[in-house]
């Protein structure tokens, strides 16, 4: 050794592995327009599709005249559902049991629901022959009000399910109910509500929103009728799915099927159902013989690309008079529109809902869903959060609130009395998760004193006795939400899409200069899969990130996988990468043995390759071994060095957080400002503390839209009046807080790396977060719950009906 | 629909293409020139991912028509790197200020900041987040961007930039 010897911290540095805050590699091409994404794809002779939409919420559709959209100059084709029927097309299934339209077959159910696909050479020549087509409606009465869906005189919406009793989940109640599910034990709850000292029951309404990331859904298809294959670019966050259920709906063998999910800007949800867009595409190129392009507007992917939420939830919490929590009892109508196309999996029509009890001690609880249609845009996907768990954690942490306000209770003191136990995990909750680890009460604790919580109430204690003697306007809320997620779908024993369980994979091949390659299962939307996954591989066999290249997206070369949403990336993927990297540590072991002629268990792996135990000289790099990997490995072994693994996580992860919200609102306009607003998460081990602290803020952004102002609304006639960014709240630089952000390591104790998934968490803690701090704002003039979006508007009127304005 | 010829220099070259009285200026750019950094948020002005500078201005390139670009001097994100191929400042620090995820307002951004800063090259915070208010993020949060254009603030003015992403 000399000076020239870079030390352990050098060599482990050089690695930019787990735990560094490597700068993103996908940044060189970002930063210079130079992402690829789906509608920078020209293939020769591409044509443009474009949809004729209906103005109607619900209507029979009596006649489509396409003669003169024909005679329009560019335009080949309309294809309609009398074209799709041909190729037994005209419906398609959706990934929770349903069918759904894939244009107007009959009638119309939404307001700009699909009716007819104009093609045409180019973009402004399909939008001429939509002008032209001319359609004739005969209107129907709008079912709008999800409470009234079940009503006797209800209008039936779904023809095509007339006489149908049971679902794909079950009994139907009535012609617009989709399902009926029930979790939990019910006597035993209802019992504990006998019993109760003290109750409080709440509808609480998670309104309808939409993901709406800033590239919207998009395809290219191209049919090549001499081979039979499709070939299909396309803003998939699951691109082996949407293979499969191409190759299962269009009758075409997979393997001749390629599905290519380029850069994708942003998804958050709204990019892993199948969308009328890319059937009509995929059956345009066919018709054709060109590859067809389809490029949603904001408008269309506002009004009928999946909307999120609409989710309205009764909610009741037994408690004793000290405020232990005794029993939960939640009703839930959730508001699919016309067909219910969450994206779920399968066998979870309500997500993954039952983890509604939160992070609290319940000894008993029950659950019921009731999903039902409505003339509205179909879905709901889940929004930047794994299946329905932002609709629990905000069903729970209003909750909470509400009790801790009729017990005279802080709120935080509350949620401490009744967290789960750090020896209580893992953690079996009263509707059937494991929680697999958690310290809850560390975490909540450090968010009180960082933020100097006692001294916040003070002050609010202050500025209300101010504010009743007339002195200042402004009332002052504080938002405490504690959050547990539920990430990571999912185990094999209960986590499948269309049949197939919801494992995830990773490919790694090691090239002889020491260098490598690995292809996923998964696909980024910005979450800096390029950067992170190189990592994990670094610090698992050492080699530098930086000789690592990330490739996903690809059906013909990734691993088979189940793609990017729910917060499953890390969770599940993460692990097959780490495996799949200990597979490659494991052959070169062996090399490296055979190479210093000594046994494998002489060896110990140090930080970049492997060293004879008790003789540090005596020592092989991993790039070393790469090379030797192709040229002399032990007698009987096969040469090079790759692996693939299939992780089907045992059980899911759990990240926790505790959030603090301080706002100001001023009663008179309404006018509320975001004071400080601060996030602690617990992800378990952290990849990229840069990266995570990006998702979180990126998160908390997308909570306070949804809290404070961002709705997809409907008319009483079924009119949908939030279609563009002008009245769907989309928050600039200039409204958005200042994040900040902190964190506790309770690492997963199943996942091989200890992480457990972060994007999501900001979203799920986030939104009751807001939404606290303007009840709680409010609450000492008498509110119980004011339901979200809370806008100015709505503040305004919140003090109005309270009589804090005259 | 007859199509008129129409001229312009785009990062520093002499263009010309043939386009239709309502080609918008963002599809010219991204087809006719096939230059596709310039992005396509929501074609109604909201959202600034098709942000270009065209004379000295900032202008969202969805709401211009490409005949009235005629005779412009136009710079698009594919025109912002240093001369030698290496990232400008205002790239730089997006990228160590982690002030993108997606990519997809990028380009946009980035051609904001950089007239923001032509306009004001020691914009406060507030400034800055008033400058870029007319380019919607959805992915970070803003946060980092204000950082990222503090970064190449600091740089182009020969300042040295000390705060590291959060």
């Amino acid at each position: 050794m000399n000076d020239l010897t870079p030390t352990r911290e050098q060599r482990s540095a050089a690695l930019e592995g787990m735990g560094c805050k490597r700068k993103r590699v996908e940044d060189i091409r970002f930063t210079q327009g130079k992402g690829n994404y789906v509608d920078d794809v020209k293939l020769p002779g591409m044509l443009h599709g474009d949809f004729v939409r209906s103005p109607h919420p619900h209507a029979r559709v009596k006649k489509i005249d396409d003669s003169e959209a024909l005679k329009v100059p560019g335009v080949l084709a309309v294809i309609t559902a009398e074209t799709l029927k041909t190729v037994n097309l005209a419906w398609m299934p959706t990934l929770a049991g349903d069918v759904q339209m894939v244009l107007a077959d009959g009638k119309v159910l939404f307001q700009n629901q699909e009716v007819a696909f104009v093609v045409a050479t180019d973009r402004y020549a399909a939008d001429d022959g939509i002008n032209k087509v001319i359609v004739e409606y005969e209107p129907l009465p709008p079912l709008v009000d999800p409470f009234k869906s079940m009503d006797a005189d209800a209008p039936v919406l779904r023809e095509d399910l007339v006489g149908k009793t049971t679902g794909a989940h079950g009994p139907r109640k009535h012609h617009n109910h989709i399902f009926e599910w029930t979790v939990g034990d019910k006597e035993l709850t209802d019992a504990a509500f006998k019993k109760a000292e003290v109750t409080i029951k709440e509808m609480i309404s998670y309104h309808r929103t939409h993901p709406s990331p800033l590239e919207t859904c998009q395809c290219v298809c191209s049919f090549d009728k001499i081979k039979g294959e499709l070939t299909i670019y396309g803003t998939f966050q699951a691109p082996h799915v949407i293979r499969t259920v191409v190759s299962l709906i269009a009758k075409l063998p997979e393997q001749k099927i390629h599905v290519i999910a380029p850069d994708i800007g942003g998804g958050f949800g709204n990019k892993v159902g199948a969308y009328p867009g890319y059937i009509c595409a995929a059956v345009a190129s066919i018709v054709t013989g060109k590859p067809v392009k389809w490029v949603e507007d904001r408008i269309e992917n506002l009004t009928a690309t999946s909307f999120a939420r609409d989710y309205h939830m009764t909610t009741e919490i037994a408690a004793t008079k000290d405020g232990k929590v005794t029993g939960l009892r939640v009703h839930v109508l959730a508001d699919h529109g016309a067909f219910d196309a969450c994206a779920d999996p399968s066998k979870w029509p309500a997500g993954f809902f039952n983890i509604v009890t939160g992070s609290y001690d319940f000894p008993t609880a029950h659950l019921a869903v009731d999903g039902v249609y409505t003339n509205k845009a179909p879905g709901g996907v889940a929004y930047r959060c794994s299946f329905r768990v932002t609709e629990a954690a905000y069903c729970i942490e209003r909750a909470m609130d509400i009790l801790a306000q009729k017990l005279n209770m802080d709120p935080a003191e509350l949620r401490l009395k009744n967290f789960i136990k750090p020896e209580q995990f893992p953690y079996h909750s009263a509707l059937g998760w494991e929680y697999d680890s958690g310290d809850y009460h560390t975490a909540m604790r450090k968010m009180m004193e960082t933020t100097g919580y006692a001294a916040l109430r003070k002050e609010q204690a202050e500025k209300r006795a101010a504010f009743k003697r007339g002195e200042t306007r402004e009332i002052m809320g504080l938002g405490v939400s504690f959050f547990t997620e539920i990430v990571g779908a999912g185990p094999s024993k209960n986590c499948d899409i269309l049949g197939i369980a919801m494992f995830d994979s990773c490919e790694i091949r090691m090239h002889p200069t020491g260098a490598g390659i690995a292809r996923m299962g998964t696909k980024s939307q910005g979450q800096g899969h390029e950067t992170t996954w190189a990592q994990i591989i670094a610090t698992e066999i050492g080699i530098p990130a930086d000789n690592i290249m990330v490739e996903e997206g690809n059906t013909d070369t990734a691993p088979y996988g189940l793609g990017t949403y729910g917060s499953r990336s890390t969770p599940v993927a993460g692990a097959a990468i780490a495996m799949a990297a200990r597979k490659i540590k494991a052959k070169a072991q062996m090399i490296a043995a055979y190479k210093l002629e000594v046994h494998e268990d002489d060896l110990e792996f140090d930080i970049d390759g492997f060293r004879v135990k008790g003789l540090p000289e005596k020592f092989m790099s991993m790039k070393d071994i790469c090379w030797a990997a192709y040229n002399s490995v032990p007698p009987g072994m096969e040469p090079g060095l790759e692996a693939v693994s299939y992780y089907d996580p045992p059980n899911m992860t759990y990240p926790f957080g505790a959030y603090l919200c301080v706002m100001d609102i001023d009663v008179d306009t309404g006018v509320y400002k975001v004071r400080r607003f601060y996030a602690l998460d617990d992800c378990g081990t952290r990849i990229n503390p840069m990266i995570i602290e990006g998702q979180v803020h990126g998160g908390l952004t997308e909570a306070f839209a949804i809290a404070m102002g961002q709705e997809i609304r409907y008319d009483e006639v079924g009119n949908v009046v939030t279609g563009s960014f002008m009245d769907f709240f989309m928050p600039t630089a200039v409204e958005t807080p200042h994040w900040e952000t902190d964190f506790t390591v309770t690492p997963s104790p199943h996942h091989p790396i200890g992480a457990k998934g972060v994007g999501e968490s900001p979203n799920v803690g986030g939104v009751p977060a807001f939404s606290n701090a303007v009840n709680d704002a409010f609450s000492f003039l008498g509110a119980t719950h004011i339901q979200m979006p809370h806008d100015y508007w709505r503040n305004w009127k919140a003090a109005k009906d309270l009589g804090a304005v005259a | 629909m007859a199509k008129t010829h129409v001229t312009m220099k785009v990062n520093g070259a002499e263009v010309e293409g043939l386009v239709e009285p309502r080609t918008l200026l963002v599809h010219f750019i991204r087809e006719n020139l096939q230059m596709t950094g310039t992005h396509i948020g929501c074609e109604t002005t909201h959202c600034g991912a098709c942000t270009v500078d065209i004379d000295g201005m900032s202008v969202k390139s969805c709401t211009m028509f490409a005949v009235q670009a005629q005779g412009s001097d136009i710079t698009t994100i594919e025109g912002m790197a240093n001369a030698d191929g290496t990232l400008s400042a205002l790239q730089e620090g997006f990228r160590m200020m982690h002030g993108l995820q997606c990519g997809f307002c990028t380009p946009g951004m980035i051609m904001r900041a950089h007239r923001l800063l032509k306009e004001n090259p020691s914009p406060s915070e507030q400034e800055i987040r008033m400058g870029i208010s007319g380019n919607i993020c959805r992915c970070t949060g803003y946060q980092n961007i204000v950082k990222a254009i503090q970064y190449a603030a600091a740089k182009i003015n020969g300042v040295e930039f000390k705060e590291a992403a959060e």
